[in-house]
């Protein structure tokens, strides 16, 4: 650990004006990742800018008929929204599944966006790490990856990005809104994370001097056919080893529209357009399900321990399809997968 | 009757601990506490080559960093870090001692500051360089160097030859990971020198054990030391022997003459003791009729390269089953890690995990249901040592737990039962442990007022000693629970031994009932010295105390109360001394066992897996207090379904490293991995295990939980795991 300095921002751009004085300063939300990060070392920043008490908790309807929640919303206030659980309640059903009601009370939707990844060398500050320390190596790859990603992966690294949330706003395809020193600018959610290549310290592609206000909703919540399934070692309060988001829009039991994501698997929520245009004007059926399956996992690799991932997301995505089509999406209350 | 034995009396110290009032070992403060925080090694094996403290010792508020170089005074001799339950063969570790590297996270260096974070922040900034040396932690790749090491059990007729013969024979091998303790509570040691005096709050399961460490290590008078530990967030095994934050925060008390606090980080436990991995493999041939002709119990388990812990793995079917042949080995590994140690049911929640699952496989070769199996080879007497049982209500155990399951319901044909997208099974297994006693002595100290005050050296490791004693010690005083308080976890009360084995109920209410008839007899004495004395000429068996009364127990209208024979006495208060009575007879075998069904629910699809019923049938003796009982046991099957399904500390044996260090990570159940639990205690009368009958019940809830998990996953899904944890991709063949 490192002495820190502790400020607080009082408006967005107190926020930007702080953090573009000092280029070790970040900014701290609900703290649930950083400060952990900073336990372990592997974050060591000079300042940290608070931001919880910005005014971005509002969760407001958009003139395009969608919904723009702020950055410091709390997952669990978005969770329980109203408007989510009702449109959107995907969203809701992934974020009630990751971590625990505690963390989620205190988690902020954009530092979810940007909590890192839980690869067990990233964490341990004696082992190589190129995500953590550039060029000294990626030591998962030969080592205990039982929980790394299987597409889209490098040489240099073959972590997952953790979360859940992130996954249905994939499917979703949401757009986050971040300000910076140039001003303000959006960022479809499929171009917010990066895969790692050759720089895997680069979780995303937003600017350590910019801050994101907002994540916006387009209007479709695909609220009558979804389904988020979490593939995970307990029961519940554990990362995914595998997670899917599914949403449907049927004519009858024809798929006139498809959207589809997994979670755990890679350095990013993973989406491909051919799985999802494979479904398009198909049956919903197990048939069309298992063509979606393999244009998703195409060029899946498994490092070892976690070979079976492949496997498991084939039928992970089939049986999350198939919730969804039938209506029947997977409960969060309920112990069991359906 | 007994007004408080026997019931669910809530726990006497709960208001304590909810309210925050209980204090642990890192919660005592003292003025000018100094906080110590540890610097661990990087590196498994090797040598510290250079020590670089300059930059913490630079920053405001250190105050000191120790290590090996600069740190007070130890012992130079091994026996002086013999503790009460070091293995008998090795020399133990020696926190800071030399610049020799054992295993990973060993402690280099304590910094010193005036506040917890200042020391954190300053850990981080000493600068440690190592020479390296070729290391190794990985069981399976070193299985070739076990070494045997004397077996409990002695092998009788030939085993190897009965069972080339056998109708029917099974022979697999079994992986249990190495699992570690992770007690909520952080081991932390508090260190007060005062006037020549130390006073160390500790996190610990012996008082005494400890007290008498440490005044070996640091050449100390056993007056000079007192070691306390009230209360204790969970224990396990991992709080037995006295773990190194102990030496450090007595090393930075006795530098700085001053108060000091050692707490370490959650990663930091994980280099404490853990349950060795083990390699159990069994070989069972039976009788085409279904009787066991030879067992066959061999473990390869993990220890360091400087003590030889073992315990014992592979006896336990001597205590189950009869079989004419029967051969038992166990060997060592050792392995760059710290010593492995005792968790809850040392031995026997690996071995008989692995005898249980065998005998499950060998019910399904020979055809036969598991439990008619288990009753076919049931065995009245101790197999080892042909002695019988001082009681042994296993075959209650199982019929209780399997009506209580409803068993008989069971279609023996794996996968052949389902619920939906959910295959169902059905499995069960036996579990056993040790009823021991161990001497222990109690004081009571009884005033006018009928107040009595019971104190040994016990710790509360959570488990509700505070509770039964006060419970045993108002039935014994016929005084009401209120009126008793129990001090326990101080170093200067009466000796008694570590907390575990489960033999802490025993020995100590023992050791009250014995304390108890001494103060009775004062009593009655006093009693007899009043004129015209109703009681006279009663000796002490002849009374009892009960409502405050010295009673006869012919004629319960001859009665004196309690505080008339003090008053007229004119005894403030009587103090008494006593120990348990541990029998030397060797006459009888003395053990706990249970039987447990479980139900598990498979996603044939996903692999994914419920534990959605667990019945657990133990037969234990007296039991004290059914709500501590029910949330021992209760506890033990929670822990079983993690070791079935969650439980493994990962290494990554490259860097010969824990990974997985923390509690998110290391996975324990959850609410959500827990569906159904039912405890049933069988009666079990016992006039021979000890005069109370009470054979404790702290380890028996765990033994065999993992194997009839793992045997319900088999007859759900037809697919035998043999290496736990059972997680899905072992279940499913997904690629
Ligand atoms: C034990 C545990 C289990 C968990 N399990 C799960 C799980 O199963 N699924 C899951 O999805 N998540 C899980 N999480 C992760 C949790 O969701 C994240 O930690 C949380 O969402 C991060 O949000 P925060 O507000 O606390 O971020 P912080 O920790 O405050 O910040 C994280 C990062 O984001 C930056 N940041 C925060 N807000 C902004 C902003 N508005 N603009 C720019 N930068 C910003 C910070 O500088 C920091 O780098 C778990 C966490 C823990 C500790
Ligand atoms: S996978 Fe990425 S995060 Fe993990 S060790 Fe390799 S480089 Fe580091």
């Amino acid at each position: 650990m490192t002495p820190f300095q502790y400020t607080r921002a009082n408006d967005v751009a107190d926020a930007i004006k702080q953090i573009a004085t000092d280029p070790y300063a970040k900014f701290i939300a609900g703290g649930t990742n950083l400060i952990d990060l900073i336990k372990y070392d592997v974050e060591g920043p000079s300042r940290l800018i608070d931001i919880s008490h910005l005014p971005l908790r509002s969760i407001e309807p958009t003139s395009a008929g969608g919904v723009l929640i702020g950055a410091m919303v709390p997952n669990a206030d978005l969770a329980y929204h109203p408007v989510i659980e009702e449109r959107y309640p995907m969203l809701a059903r992934a974020i009630l599944s990751g971590a625990s009601q505690q963390l989620r009370n205190m988690a902020s939707t954009g530092g979810n966006l940007l909590q890192r990844t839980r690869c067990f060398y990233f964490y341990d500050t004696a082992t190589p790490c190129n995500k953590r320390e550039p060029g000294s190596g990626c030591s998962a790859i030969d080592g205990v990856n039982r929980i790394n990603a299987i597409l889209g992966t490098s040489e240099a690294c073959i972590a997952t990005h953790p979360s859940d949330m992130c996954v249905a706003l994939a499917a979703l395809e949401a757009v986050v809104h971040v300000i910076g020193p140039a001003g303000a600018r959006t960022i479809a959610i499929a171009d917010f994370h990066r895969l790692p290549g050759n720089t895997p310290q680069r979780d995303t592609n937003l600017e350590p001097d910019e801050i994101i206000t907002a994540i916006e909703l387009p209007p479709k919540g695909f609220s009558a056919n979804y389904s988020y399934l979490k593939i995970r070692d307990r029961l519940s309060y554990a990362f995914a080893l595998v997670s899917v988001a599914a949403a449907l829009e049927l004519d009858g039991e024809t798929i006139k529209e498809a959207r589809l994501a997994l979670g755990g698997v890679a350095h990013k929520p993973w989406r491909s357009t051919a799985a999802e245009a494979a479904l398009l004007g198909q049956r919903a059926d197990a048939t069309a399900f298992a063509k979606a399956a393999d244009w998703l996992l195409h060029g899946a690799k498994g490092y070892g321990h976690n070979n079976f991932k492949i496997g498991l997301a084939r039928r992970a995505i089939m049986r999350t399809l198939d919730q969804a089509a039938r209506g029947t999406p997977q409960s969060i209350s309920d112990k069991k997968i359906r | 009757m007994p007004n408080y034995i026997g019931t669910a009396t809530s726990r006497v110290d709960g208001r304590a601990k909810v309210t925050g009032e209980a204090k642990y070992a890192g919660e005592f403060n003292v003025p000018g506490l100094v906080h110590g925080y540890v610097v661990d090694s990087t590196i498994p094996k090797g040598q510290i080559e250079r020590i670089d403290t300059s930059a913490a010792l630079g920053m405001a508020g250190v105050i000191d960093v120790l290590t090996y170089r600069n740190r007070p005074q130890m012992a130079a001799k091994d026996d002086a870090y013999k503790d009460e339950v070091a293995p008998e063969k090795g020399s133990p570790y020696r926190p800071l001692y030399d610049d020799r590297i054992h295993f990973t996270g060993q402690p280099v260096a304590l910094v010193l500051a005036e506040d917890w974070e200042t020391a954190r922040v300053a850990a981080s900034q000493v600068k440690i360089e190592y020479q390296k040396e070729p290391h190794i932690t990985d069981l399976h790749a070193e299985r070739a160097r076990a070494f045997a090491v004397d077996s409990p059990e002695k092998s009788r007729g030939d085993a190897g030859k009965a069972f080339a013969s056998a109708a029917v024979r099974h022979a697999a091998e079994y992986f249990i990971p190495t699992e570690h303790h992770n007690p909520m509570e952080l081991f932390a040691s508090t260190a007060i020198w005062q006037d020549g005096q130390l006073t160390v709050y500790d996190k610990t399961q012996g008082v005494q054990n400890v007290q008498q460490y440490l005044c070996k290590v640091f050449e100390l008078q056993p007056d000079a030391v007192r070691v306390m530990s009230p209360y204790m967030g969970g224990g396990f095994g991992a709080g037995l022997r006295p773990q190194y934050q102990v030496v450090l925060a007595v090393l930075g008390a006795q530098a700085l003459k001053r108060p000091v606090r050692v707490m370490l980080t959650r990663a930091q436990m994980y280099a404490l003791g853990y349950r060795p991995a083990s390699i159990e493999r069994l070989a069972l041939g039976a009788s085409s009729g279904g009787t066991l002709e030879s067992m066959q119990h061999e473990a390869i388990a993990v220890t360091s390269q400087f003590e030889e812990f073992a315990r014992n793995d592979t006896g336990w079917g001597n205590l189950l089953y009869k079989s004419p042949n029967a051969k038992f080995e166990h060997r060592l590994v050792k392995l760059d890690l710290p010593t492995s140690c005792d968790m809850r049911a040392p031995g026997a929640a690996t071995g008989v995990y692995a005898l249980e699952c065998a005998m499950d496989e060998l019910a399904v070769a020979l055809k036969t249901d598991p439990v008619q199996l288990r009753l076919q080879c049931y065995s009245d007497r101790h197999q080892g040592e042909d002695l019988p049982y001082t009681s042994k209500q296993l075959r209650e155990c199982y019929r209780q737990g399997a009506a209580a399951f409803g068993w008989d319901k069971r279609n023996a044909e794996p996968r052949s039962m389902r619920d939906g997208s959910e295959l169902v099974g059905w499995g069960m297994a036996s579990g056993v442990w040790e009823a021991l006693q161990m001497p222990a002595t109690v004081r009571i100290v009884l005033t006018a007022n009928g107040h009595a005050e019971v104190a040994t050296a016990a710790s509360d490791i959570g488990t509700g000693t505070y509770t039964i004693m006060a419970q045993v010690a108002a039935d014994m005083l016929g005084l009401p629970i209120d009126n008793i308080s129990v001090k326990l976890g101080d170093s200067t009360l009466p000796q008694c031994p570590l907390e575990g084995g489960s033999w802490i109920a025993s020995s100590v209410c023992n050791a009250i009932a014995n304390t108890a008839r001494a103060v009775r007899g004062d009593l009655l004495n006093l009693a007899n010295e009043m004129k015209d004395s109703p009681l006279a000429g009663a000796g002490v068996d002849d009374v009892a105390l009960i409502d405050g009364k010295i009673v006869s127990k012919q004629d319960a209208t001859r009665a004196v109360p309690i505080a008339s024979a003090m008053q007229s006495g004119t005894a403030d208060r009587i103090t008494r001394e006593e120990a348990n009575t541990v029998a030397e007879d060797k006459s009888h075998a003395r053990n706990v066992h249970s039987a447990i069904f479980a139900e598990v629910k498979v996603d044939e699809q996903l692999g994914v897996i419920r534990v959605t019923r667990v019945v657990n049938a133990v037969a234990a003796g007296r039991i004290l207090n059914l709500k501590t009982a029910h949330s021992q046991v209760m506890g033990g099957v929670v822990w079983g379904i993690g070791m079935a399904l969650h439980e493994e500390t990962l290494f990554d044996h490259q860097f010969g490293r824990v990974m997985n260090a923390n509690i998110a990570e290391y996975h324990v159940p959850v609410n959500a991995d827990i569906h159904d639990i039912e405890v049933i205690f069988v009666d079990e009368p016992d006039e021979i295990v000890n005069p109370l009958g009470i054979k404790g019940l702290g380890e028996i809830g765990i033994v065999g939980v993992a194997a009839a998990i793992a045997n319900a996953v088999y007859h759900a899904t037809g697919k035998r795991v043999r290496d736990l944890p059972i997680t899905l991709d072992k279940v499913v063949q997904f690629n």
